[in-house]
């Protein structure tokens, strides 16, 4: 795989600057790709992710809608119907809700009711996520309630390239993709070219970030920099951690999971939604029933409290931090030395080029 | 304010004078729905379009007739009937072009099948199949759209697609009174106004939402008038004139696709019969009400007009007649048929490629089919459904 690319035109980049770029790149390809949503032209975005989008492709192709989500979604399946491929963006992961009954009703279904004469290429952007200080309704993880929903992909990116290169996969969809962007996230950097981006495995696939033989960290978005950092913290208990980043919640990778479960015989899930009702009940339920023999111990979930997101002064109590993910691996009934060596480095894509 | 005129304190800057929009069409609508029949305006009609909606007439009431009855016999879940309103839903059909797209809700199956979808597949979501039974693409008729004024963004959506690419389509896209108090149908008029989509709204106010009646439905004088508040026309028309509503619709689709924007048409008619077959209509309205709105029935106002100005003669209407019973019954025979269902083509069109969850749920369900000697004869030998991702 690409090892550090020498000569290329890598620079720091940040995760909105990749998203952006992905939307660029498949509006230049694709003139059926639109973008629609509140804010998106003239101002670029709340968070700049469409920056510069309408001043290139013109506001016909990047539109600011009037300020209604149920609108912009349910016009999105009409341009859909006609045979354009509409990015629509959400602003902020509660402003999704009016927008509830076109993704369900209709957004999901219409291939299926139809046989499939009526694909709905639309891709969702839902920033989401706390950690910015947002106040209420602006740092929901809504992800538990767009998996209850047959018919979608959910996608979350936790890298630069991902962001990029999942993008760039959601749009080219004939399905319709819940494109979750961890808003923590946008101003990650890294190394990154994009007149060359790398690689990056497509919707469906999750991968291994760190290769450890101890327990396996099952996360997602906004949470694999916090598993990553509790990986390396892990080394001076003596534990050596696998970390798995999903990329992809549906489809669900129960292989790479499972693969690496059955190895280390112990799994931590890591998410900033609700426990109760959220993914990591899913997920821990699945690996119980492919993995059982294999576990050493119950699959634990650290997540965010089954509370309404709280107020940007005490979001840090609710956030799946580093100490409480540490704290769920210590529970994992250590009986022995589990440190493990021999791993195979992680592809370049596999660890994150973060 | 008197606080802020004392002398000598702050003076605010007066804001910038506000501009009205302006738009040289007339957007209130009239007072008294507008009637062609019965009208001397009616003596201008093409006498060739009017036979045309007659025969239209004709077959849709036999057509809902015969569906009612499907419903008692089992052969249909549910229908909810468009007797009383064919006029509405025969004119929406016929004011489109072909290349026009049609939006109809659950209750609009008879103007799908205007539009040539056979009655049969028409039906298919109605006889408790789970999918429209047509490609919407063919006749160019979105699915008939159960939850209420969710498919109005849609029309709104294709409408302003074709026109992005440059082609001249008109999307009419039809909701009850009940759905007007919808948010959707909020949104999707305001998206259409401020895009000046080419879209036609046809409210067909046949006067209940199930069993709840328009004034509780809404304080505004009209459903019409709802259109002023976007910025658009918005026109009252007698529900159960079709000429009428042709003629208004046809203005509404003509100005659309010269780019005029769209229009919302209040069509003032009467639901016949109950909501569904699982509605009591008897406990929310009279006998007496009903007969009243009998009197104005939109097929006797045709044939009225009709024979009146020597249009129509016994034979004419002998053969319309016959016509209608001849599609009634090929109706009845055909879904008299047992449907063919294949239980695993559920697991196909969920996604492009089944996912690996779904393949593992249908060979569950094919293992479970397969021990009950119940696998349709063309599954048979089929290894996997769908494509593999």
């Amino acid at each position: 795989m690409t090892t550090a690319a020498v000569g290329t035109d890598r620079k720091p980049a940040t995760m909105a600057q990749a998203l952006c770029r992905a939307m660029r790149d498949a509006m230049a390809e694709d003139p059926a790709v639109h973008v629609l949503g509140e804010d998106v032209g003239t101002a670029g975005g709340v968070f700049r992710v469409t920056d510069g989008l309408a001043k290139e492709f013109g506001e016909d192709r990047c539109t600011d809608t009037p300020l209604a989500e149920a609108g912009i979604l349910g016009t999105a399946v009409g341009m859909a119907m006609y045979g354009l491929r509409p990015v629509v963006e959400m602003q902020f992961d509660a402003f999704a809700y009016p927008a509830f009954e076109q993704l369900v009703s209709h957004v999901s279904r219409m291939r299926n009711r139809t046989r499939g004469a009526m694909p709905m290429p639309i891709t969702i952007r839902v920033p989401y996520g706390g950690g910015i200080g947002g106040v209420e309704h602006h740092s929901d993880s809504s992800e538990a309630y767009y998996l209850a929903t047959p018919g979608i992909h959910v996608v979350t990116p936790a890298t630069v390239a991902d962001a990029y290169g999942l993008l760039r996969a959601a749009i080219a969809s004939d399905d319709p993709v819940v494109f979750l962007e961890p808003k923590r996230l946008y101003w990650s950097k890294a190394d990154w070219d994009p007149e060359r981006p790398e690689p990056v495995p497509g919707i469906g696939r999750a991968v291994v970030r760190r290769r450890g033989g101890s327990a396996t960290l099952i996360t997602y978005g906004p949470s694999l920099p916090v598993c990553l950092e509790a990986a390396e913290a892990a080394v001076a208990e003596g534990w050596d951690l696998e970390v798995i980043d999903l990329r992809s919640l549906m489809p669900f990778d129960d292989e790479t999971v499972c693969a690496s479960v059955r190895r280390t015989g112990r799994a931590v899930v890591v998410h900033e939604a609700t426990s109760f009702g959220g993914p990591g009940g899913e997920i821990a339920s699945r690996i119980t029933e492919r993995c059982f023999h294999h576990l050493e111990a119950p699959v634990l979930r650290v997540a965010g409290f089954d509370i309404p997101y709280p107020p940007p002064m005490l979001e840090k109590h609710h956030l799946p931090g580093v100490d409480r993910v540490l704290d769920a691996v210590a529970r994992l009934q250590w009986e022995a030395d589990w440190t493990a060596t021999d791993h195979p480095t992680p592809t370049a894509y596999e660890s994150g080029a973060r | 304010m008197t606080v802020l005129e004392q002398p000598g304190s702050y003076r605010p800057t007066p804001p910038p004078a506000w501009q009205p929009r302006t738009d040289p069409v007339p957007l209130l609508p009239d007072a008294e729905p507008f009637r062609l029949l019965g009208t001397e305006a009616a003596a201008e009609l093409d006498p060739q379009l009017l036979l045309r909606l007659y025969g239209q007439l004709v077959r849709g009431r036999r057509y809902n007739t015969q569906a009612t009855a499907l419903t008692r016999q089992g052969r249909l879940a549910v229908y909810p009937s468009s007797t009383g309103q064919e006029a509405c839903e025969v004119a929406a059909a016929l004011a489109l072009e072909e290349r026009d797209w049609l939006f109809p809700s659950y209750r609009d199956t008879l103007a799908a099948i205007v539009r040539g979808l056979d009655p049969v597949q028409a039906l298919t979501l109605l006889r408790g199949d789970w999918h429209t039974g047509y490609d919407p693409h063919e006749h160019r008729v979105a699915p008939l759209c159960t939850p209420l004024a969710t498919q109005l963004p849609h029309a709104v959506g294709l409408a302003h697609a074709a026109r992005l690419k440059g082609d001249d389509v008109v999307a009419l896209a039809m909701v009850g009174d009940g759905g007007t108090s919808e948010g959707d149908f909020h949104e999707a008029l305001n998206f259409a106004a401020v895009w000046r989509a080419p879209v036609v709204f046809l409210v067909q106010n046949n006067g209940f939402a199930i069993s709840v009646p328009l004034a509780k439905q809404t304080a505004a004088p009209s459903l019409a008038h709802k259109a002023v508040g976007y910025g658009m026309p918005g026109r009252l028309v007698d529900g159960n004139d079709v000429a009428a509503v042709h003629q208004v619709l046809s203005e509404a689709v003509a100005r659309a696709r010269a780019g005029g924007g769209p229009t919302l048409v209040e069509a003032v008619t009467y639901r016949i019969d109950a909501h569904t077959n699982a509605d009591d209509a008897t406990r929310y309205r009279t006998d007496a009400e009903v007969e009243t709105w009998r009197a104005h029935d939109p097929v006797d106002l045709l044939r009225r007009e009709l024979t009146g100005r020597k249009l129509l003669d016994e034979a004419t209407i002998r053969a319309e007649q016959d016509a209608a019973e001849r599609m009634a019954a090929d109706l009845r025979e055909r879904m008299n048929q047992d449907p063919e269902l294949d239980p695993m083509e559920l697991f196909s069109h969920v996604y492009t490629q089944q996912t690996a969850q779904l393949r593992e749920q249908a060979a569950q369900l094919r293992a479970e089919l397969t021990a009950a000697g119940e696998l349709p004869a063309a599954q048979e030998g089929r290894p996997q459904e769908g494509r593999q991702r």
